[in-house]
Order: C-alpha cells, then structure tokens, then sequence
C-alpha cells in the first residue's frame, strides 16, 4: 500500500512539479511555514512566562490561605455590631484540629516597629513567628539560620532578618551574624539572613522573632494577628477556607452570615487567576497558530490546483498509458503533503531558533521574564499530523479536479 | 482482434446533438494494418478513441481480443489500456521534464514493475528504435523524429495487443514521415497490430488496408498493396 513512497519515481515527480512552479510553491509554503513558526514560539513564550510565575511563586505554597479577624458587621448573640474580631492561638488549635485537609497552620503576629543599630535605624516589620513558617514561606536564607524550636521555647531573644533590612542597618559587607539590633529598645542578636522573593506578602524590611518572645514584648497574651493555612495537596483549598471561617465564626460568636467579622485572603484562587490567564493565552496562542495553519495549507491547495490546471494534458497522457484515477490522485496528495511537511519541518526548525533566541536574550538570570520557553515534543507531533491531516484533505480538491476531466478532454488540451 | 458492430456516438451542441458515428461496423484481424482515412469531422478521431477506451460509444458492440468493452470504470479502462493498447500520438505527447528513458519506461510503471526491470525494458525498446545513445535527453533536446521514434518506443514498452496511432506523421516533414512509417512497417512485419488515423494518401498507402469513413459512415473498405516506405528514403 505504501511502497509507492519508497519509490524513487513518486519524489522524481514530486521535485519536478516543485521545480517547475519553484519561486509560487515556496512562497506558498510560507504560509505554512509562518503558522507553525507562530504556533511554536507563542507556544514556547508562553510557557516560559508559565515557568517565571510558577518559579515567583515557588517559594509561597501556593495553596493556602490567611485569615484574620476585623469588625463585625452584624450583631450577634447579645453582642453588637462593630465589635473587633482578635483571634487567638486557642482559635487555631481548634482549626487545627477540626478542619480537615490542613497539612500546616502557622499563626503569626506582626507589628510595625523602629529598629536601630549603632548610628542607622528604620523601619521594620517584626513578625513573631514559629519555625513551622519556613515550610509554608520557604526562606531563602543568604547567611544563619531560621527561628527553632529552642528559640520559642526559651523564648529568645534572637532575630532572622530580611535581606532588605540588613541594607538599612548595616554597612555594606558586614556579616549580620551575631550583631545585635535594637527592637523598641530590646536588644536582638541576628541568627540569620534571607533573600525577598519577587513576590512577597506585606512589607520587604521584615524581622521574624520567636513568636513567643513577639507574645512577651508586646504584652499579647493568647492574640494572634493572622493564621496562614496550607491545605494538602489532594484537598481543595477553598473548602479547608470555608469550613476554617464557619469554625472561628462559631468561636468568636460572629453571625454565620457576617461577611466582614473574619477576613481572608486564598493565595490558590489569586494563583488560579494568574494560570488562568496563561491557559488562556496558551489557548489564543493555539488558535491562531493553528488558523494560520490552516490558511497556509489552503494556499498550498491552491497552488496545487493551478499546477493540476496546467499539468492537464500530462495527466490525459499519463492516463492513456495506463494509470488509474487513484494513481493520479496518490500523486498530487502525495505532492500537497510533502510541501505541508516541509513547509512544517522549516516552521518548527525556525521557531526553535526564536525560543533559543528568547532563551538567550530574555531567560538568562534569576529574575528572568522568561524562564526555559520551549515547546513539548507532544506538540510538535501534534502539529505535524495536523499538518499531514490537512495537507491530505487539501490535496484531495487538486487531486479529484486532476481526474474529474476525461482522459479524452485532457489529451485535446493545449 | 477487434470486432465493432453498429457503433453510434454523438455529441452534445448545446441543445442539439451532433451525430458523429452513425453506426460503424468494422473487423480487424490480428497482423493487419488498417489506416482510417477521413475528412476532418468525418468521425475518424472519435472512432480511434472509443477503439482506445478513451471514449465511450452510446450504442453498439466494442470487442477487443474477445472481451466486450462496455461500461468500464475510470479504473478498468486504465488497467486494459495499460494491457492491451499502445498509443501513439500526433504530438508525441512526451512529458517534457522526463528524459527519453524515463518516458518509455512510464507505462511499465503503472504495470507496477520494478525500478529496475522498467529500465532494462524500457532501453532495449530504445534500442529497438535506435535511440540509445539518446536515453538520457530530455524531449527538448531531440528532433521531432527522434521524440516520435520515443513515444513509439513508449507505445510499445508494455508489449501491447494492438497499437493506436492517430497522425502519427502529421507533425513531421516527409523525409521523417517516411522513417517513422518505415519503422511502423517493421513493427507489423513483426505481427504487430496496427490502427492509425491519417488524411494523407501517401501514408494511408503504405499501410494493408484503407478504411475511409465520411460523415460518420464506413464508405470504403479495402485492402491495398502496401507500399514500403523504405523504397522512399
């Protein structure tokens, strides 16, 4: 059935007829050419900018979800409206316990505070945390270590600090280790240093104390400023968000219906957002490649189809001599996949080199905009049986037009 | 050979049709050499065709070495072309990017021969017409007797039955006319059956027998005293 592809005579004919019509085939193919071009570089961009978010968001489980208290809105239970919501560590050992799909709960307390150091100061935000935080917010740490267990339970008076914070208190290449800082007058030694990431929650110029040693400072007793929520990764994080808030309203004797009594924010849904986004773009980025495709692949049968026109009277030879209607028609979908094919492989080549080319000029770095573009070979297969599909199927007018006239009528033809 | 029995043909002109066959009956044996001789609208051309399985008559009985030739689809008739018929054309009706070779060896191709076997055959009918040192040039590249000396070559690669030859000479001068028919005679000579069209007397002779049709009608059927073309040259 296939031997004819192996047969030097079917590719002979195949180059002649390129040949014979060579600057109107290649212009042709370009269309073909230039939709697979497109397909594979807005594809491999597309993805590169995938890789960037995905690698901002790395370092932040992306899903979780923060809750805090604010103002009631509603009263409740004898309590009236406007009341301030604080919740406390007692609220999160509840949540803890009775929510499920929670993989951590970290609580945390922050504040604003002044910080020096010999003759600098500024500002900082002071976070009292536990060392459960590095396994939800992964610390890029430059220099030390983060907070432990010894830390909280001693309640130390030691500091993690930002790499930001260490810029405003410290002289250019001063190792921070075991230098102390001022927090409202307390005295800190810094344990370790971390890189900000470029996507960050609250303020650069942070300092993370012992949640503990936050507790004793600022005199907070059970209170905690927020609860960060990571869910596992079988559970929808929404859901663990829902029942975590209809649990605290419960505790906090807020009205099941008070939308303003517990606030939160779900680091997933914001991810989904931006992933949405790109799967949109991905999805553009496929239909227009592929419409390109598309016109491109009618281009090639309408060449085809002024080729059969002229090749007329060769066919009405051919036919005398003895070929079969399937014979011509094998032929000339034989020429239009081959051009498609080609026309392809060219595409694919050159929208390796713009990825390459992206690579290089856009994806080198850590705060690359464009991180590793390339397209999956799954892809490039996909694109290239599309191609033959249509190649065939747009072979197929050129081709039964060829045999649609009489063998008699082709021969009278000049 | 070849037996037609009452064949008919018309066309269709607009709202009318033209009567071109009105019923034909003719006989060849196998080893003649008929020549078909007509004005041009005589019907001579449309009768070479439906002989070629190119056409089809609307009426009547077409039998080609016994087998009634009725209905074919496009494939069949393809296939029995290929089988039993050699075509010879006027305007040699070479492919013009394919060398002399490889337009002898086109009709072996459809048989489904290999490579190989299609080129040994297709140079040893090259030979036959004495082309072989020309095996490798492009139609542009021969003389209008070479390129007919070609498509005789071509005509006779897949050994067919019988050999249809419309004009044959019609586009050469008469030197070459008479080489070409020279090398048709051989070709019976050798048992070959032989149909051609013509409207000159001179080629019409050379041939057995003389077949002279006018508006669609056989007004004279006759064999003839051949006359060798090589007493021309």
């Amino acid at each position: 059935m296939f031997r004819f592809l192996f047969d030097r005579d079917t590719w002979q004919e195949v180059f002649d007829s390129f040949n014979k019509n060579k600057l109107r085939s290649i212009l042709t193919m370009v269309g073909v050419w230039w939709g697979i071009l497109l397909l594979i570089g807005l594809l491999g961009s597309a993805r590169g900018l995938e890789n960037s978010f995905n690698r901002l968001f790395g370092n932040f489980a992306t899903n979780s979800v923060f809750i805090w208290g604010q103002t009631t809105s509603k009263p409740f239970k004898g309590f009236q409206e406007g009341r301030q919501v604080r919740l406390s560590l007692t609220d999160a050992k509840k949540v803890e316990e009775n929510v499920e799909g929670i993989e951590f709960l970290v609580p945390r307390n922050q504040n604003q505070a002044t910080v020096i150091r010999n003759f600098l100061s500024g500002t900082a935000q002071i976070s009292g945390d536990y060392p459960l935080l590095d396994k939800v917010q992964k610390k890029k740490l430059i220099n030390g270590r983060f907070l432990n267990q010894a830390d909280i339970d001693e309640k130390k008076k030691v500091a993690v600090i930002s790499e930001d914070t260490y810029k405003q208190l410290f002289e250019k290449d001063v190792n921070p280790i075991g230098e102390y800082i001022q927090i409202n007058d307390i005295n800190f030694k810094v344990i370790g240093m971390y890189e900000v990431g470029a996507i960050n929650i609250g303020s650069s110029t942070e300092i993370n104390i012992p949640f503990t040693t936050f507790q004793q400072i600022y005199n907070q007793g059970d209170r905690i400023g927020y609860m960060m929520i990571t869910g596992k990764p079988e559970y929808d994080i929404s859901q663990i968000e829902q029942d975590a808030k209809l649990l605290l309203k419960n505790l906090n004797n807020i009205h099941p219906d008070d939308k303003r009594g517990l606030a939160s924010r779900n680091l997933g849904t914001d991810f989904a957002r931006v992933t949405g986004f790109l799967t949109g773009m991905q999805f553009l980025t496929i239909f227009v490649g592929v419409a390109t495709l598309i016109a491109g692949v009618f281009a090639i049968g309408n060449i085809l189809l002024i080729t059969v026109r002229e090749r007329t009277k060769e066919i009405g030879v051919r036919r005398a001599l003895g070929a079969t209607p399937f014979e011509i028609k094998r032929q000339i979908v034989v020429e239009a996949v081959f051009l498609t094919l080609v026309a392809g492989l060219f595409g694919i080549i050159s929208g390796g080199w713009i990825l390459i080319w992206l690579d290089s000029a856009f994806g080198q770095g850590d705060d690359a905009v464009i991180v590793n573009a390339s397209v999956s070979i799954l892809v490039v297969f996909a694109a290239l049986s599309l191609l033959v599909v249509l190649g065939t199927l747009i072979g197929l007018i050129p081709a039964f037009k060829a045999t649609s006239i009489k063998p008699i009528e082709a021969l009278r033809e000049e | 050979m070849l037996q037609i029995k009452k064949l008919h043909k018309s066309y269709p002109i607009g709202n009318t049709s033209l009567h071109v066959l009105k019923g034909i009956d003719l006989s060849v044996e196998e080893g003649e050499m008929v020549a078909i001789m007509g004005s041009s609208g005589s019907g001579k051309s449309t009768l070479l065709n439906i002989i070629g399985m190119l056409d089809e008559a609307d009426s009547g009985e077409y039998i080609l070495d016994g087998l009634l030739i009725k209905n074919l689809t496009e494939k069949k008739a393809a296939v029995y072309r290929n089988k039993f018929l050699g075509f010879i054309f006027q305007s040699f009706n070479l492919i013009n990017y394919k060398n002399a070779l490889e337009n002898v060896a086109l009709p072996l191709y459809y048989q489904g021969l290999k490579r190989k076997e299609r080129q040994e055959l297709a140079m040893f009918h090259l030979e036959k017409v004495g082309l072989t040192n020309w095996a490798h040039h492009l139609p542009k590249e021969l003389s209008g007797g070479q390129k007919q000396r070609v498509a005789i070559a071509r005509a006779l690669a897949a050994n067919p039955k019988l050999l249809l030859a419309d004009e044959p000479t019609g586009a050469l001068d008469s030197t070459t006319s008479h080489e070409i028919m020279a090398f048709i005679q051989q070709l019976n000579d050798e048992g070959k059956t032989i149909l051609m069209v013509t409207h000159e007397e001179d080629i019409a002779n050379m041939c057995k027998r003389i077949v002279r049709l006018r508006d669609g009608i056989i007004i004279e059927d006759k064999k003839i005293n051949q006359i060798r073309a090589g007493q021309h040259v």
